[in-house]
């Protein structure tokens, strides 16, 4: 039995403060957009505005004019592709086979795993390993190999797969699959709502980054360090980097530029992640709930 | 809900039984190698802190480098900058902690209550956006809008100096601008576990006259607790590791003194300046107080009578 109650001031005042709440996540977002898209020098005046005053392309067409910007967005976009890309099938492979009760070394090898979420040597000794040993510094691979897999992750699909039924691999088995094929073939497209979920943490993760440009390859800049080199440096001295930048400095104000660059890192995650919040609110509780 | 699971069971070793599973075999080795080199060496480089590494003699064998006991331990707690740190990574910690868990336990109270539907759905949606954004370009637009004449304090017209007041306020800033960024991702648990709540109990209460108030300090607030408990001892565990790239991010040469934190610091004497051991040091005395702390937040919930992580 359902006993109504009417509107009471509890309800607006919850409608209000909510309006509140999305005005304060919203507003710094649309501050960044209209500056971007806004004459620099007219920004100067004040910056508080959420719809350009004087429209101009302006910043834009210098940040994709600019060699130094091309690069570090190939860079960001092809460690996404890639690192998502290996990172989910490596993921729902180990995944598979920790899931499967009956393997020898089952766990042996799940222990091993779980333990490095609890304790892990810390960045001196990763720095050292990554780039004096291995020698992967400045090199793609620094990007996708160190952090191949999140055991966090691999828990997750676990326990996706935990939950299907045996039978679907016992019927496989039977007509002859071997335990590669009935990953492939059965396991992985039954697993699409989880992948999504790793395919969206994986993604953000990688599009993100930057503590690993900063450590490991500097000279192989991703969108996001880029960002951060311009923050500093207009910080320091914004006219020397104005300069540096070969900016007339009516034409582009380093404000504007950092703006505009804030939005071209932004974008790609605004438009992909509202598309898979089904997916990650239900990866986010599966996990909390299983182990 | 809960089906009886069918179990597989596991074979005693032997060599036909390797064989069988070549296959299981063959698709992890390549991730137990993985995991080996890029998680275990590592451990294994805490062998570091009680050595004198430098660049010249990290390419020497463990026992060509020479052992110095615990002076590496020594050289960081009695390091001019290791106070200060020590209290900014607990005090931003503690912040972070009471106000990132009240923060989103009241939005996810706030988010139940609200009726309209589409509505609700339209504010969880905006509130997850600043978690996907990276700290970079938190900072780039944090430092637009809170700098010295930046867009706050043309707003306002005070001279807040957010971004350049060198105390603990600081401190404020940090973990304000964290739960900005956080507050609607840290609800989703929150929201499932008051989704869990039985909705029997809810109409018992109306018939009873209790209000809305009421409702949510006597069944909402202990419907979620247990869930609290458990994301708070995992919190404690992770006291020490406050995060180096928010903090780097954030901060600037003014606000400096108490922005650093442990990993930072870290970073600064072990690869700044080169002390692998020292900073080796620092990193493991972080790892191993994590854990300390983790088992006594969790013997602590289990005498307060709460339900226990482990």
């Amino acid at each position: 039995m359902q006993i109504r109650e009417k509107k009471s001031a509890f309800d607006y005042i919850l409608f209000i403060l909510l309006l509140g709440l999305i005005f304060i996540t919203v507003y710094p977002f649309l501050n960044v957009l209209a500056i971007s898209l806004n004459d620099p020098m007219d920004t100067m005046r004040n910056v508080n505005f959420i719809i350009p005053r004087k429209f101009t392309w302006s910043n834009y067409e210098y940040v994709f004019s600019k060699n130094s910007m091309f690069g570090p967005f190939v860079v960001s976009v092809a460690r996404t592709l890639v690192g998502t890309g290996l990172g989910v099938l490596c993921t729902s492979m180990l995944a598979y086979v920790l899931s499967r009760k009956d393997f020898y070394f089952n766990k042996a090898f799940t222990i091993l795993f779980i333990v490095t979420m609890y304790v892990s040597g810390g960045m001196i000794p990763e720095y050292l390993l990554i780039m004096r040993t291995l020698h992967l510094g400045n090199n793609f691979w620094v990007y996708i190999i160190p952090g191949l897999i999140w055991v966090y992750n691999v828990i997750l699909m676990r326990s996706f797969i935990e939950g299907m039924p045996l039978a679907l691999q016992e019927a496989a088995k039977i007509d002859g699959a071997n335990d590669f094929t009935i990953w492939y073939r059965i396991i992985l497209p039954l697993c699409k709502p989880v992948l999504a979920t790793v395919a969206l943490f994986v993604a953000v993760g990688q599009w993100n980054s930057f503590m690993d440009t900063y450590l490991y390859a500097r000279e192989l800049p991703t969108l996001q360090y880029v960002l951060y080199e311009i923050m500093e440096s207009a910080q320091i001295k914004v006219d020397a980097h104005a300069a540096a930048l070969g900016l007339a400095k009516s034409t582009v104000s380093p404000m504007s530029v950092r703006m505009a660059v804030t939005v071209v890192a932004t974008v790609p995650i605004l438009v992909v992640y509202p598309f898979l919040q089904k997916y990650f609110v239900g990866g986010m509780t599966l996990g909390a709930v299983k182990d | 809900m809960k089906k009886k699971k069918e179990t597989r069971r596991r074979e005693p070793f032997s060599l036909s039984l390797m064989y069988k599973q070549r296959y299981l075999l063959l698709m992890s080795l390549p991730f137990v190698v993985w995991v080996i080199i890029f998680k275990y060496i590592p451990l294994w480089g805490w062998t570091m802190a009680f050595q004198e590494v430098k660049p010249k003699t990290f390419g020497l064998s463990l026992w060509e480098r020479p052992f110095v006991g615990f002076s590496n331990f020594i050289k960081a707690f009695t390091d001019r900058l290791f106070a200060q740190t020590m209290i900014n990574t607990i005090g931003i910690s503690i912040l972070d902690i009471a106000i990132g868990t009240a923060g989103a336990i009241i939005f996810a109270i706030l988010l139940n209550e609200i009726r309209l539907e589409h509505f609700k759905k339209l504010t969880q949606t905006v509130s997850y956006l600043p978690h996907f954004v990276s700290w970079v370009i938190i900072a780039s637009i944090a430092k637009m809008l809170l700098n010295d004449g930046g867009a706050i304090e043309t707003l306002t017209g005070a001279k807040l100096h957010l971004m350049s007041t060198n105390s603990p306020l600081f401190w404020v800033v940090v973990c304000a601008i964290n739960l900005w960024k956080e507050i609607g991702w840290n609800a989703i648990i929150y929201l499932s576990a008051i989704a869990g709540i039985d909705q029997g109990i809810y109409e018992a209460a109306k018939v009873d006259g209790a209000n809305r108030f009421q409702r949510i300090w006597h069944i909402t607030l202990p419907g979620i607790k247990p869930t609290a408990i458990v994301l708070l001892i995992m919190s404690v565990g992770s006291a020490l590791n406050v995060g180096m790239e928010r903090q780097m991010l954030l901060s600037n040469g003014i606000v400096q003194d108490h922005t650093m934190v442990l990993s930072w610091f870290a970073y600064v004497r072990g690869i700044g300046a080169n002390d692998y051991g020292l900073g080796t040091a620092i990193g493991m005395f972080q790892s191993i107080v994590g854990i300390i702390l983790l088992f006594l937040a969790n013997k602590v919930a289990g005498m307060l009578g709460e339900s226990k992580l482990v």
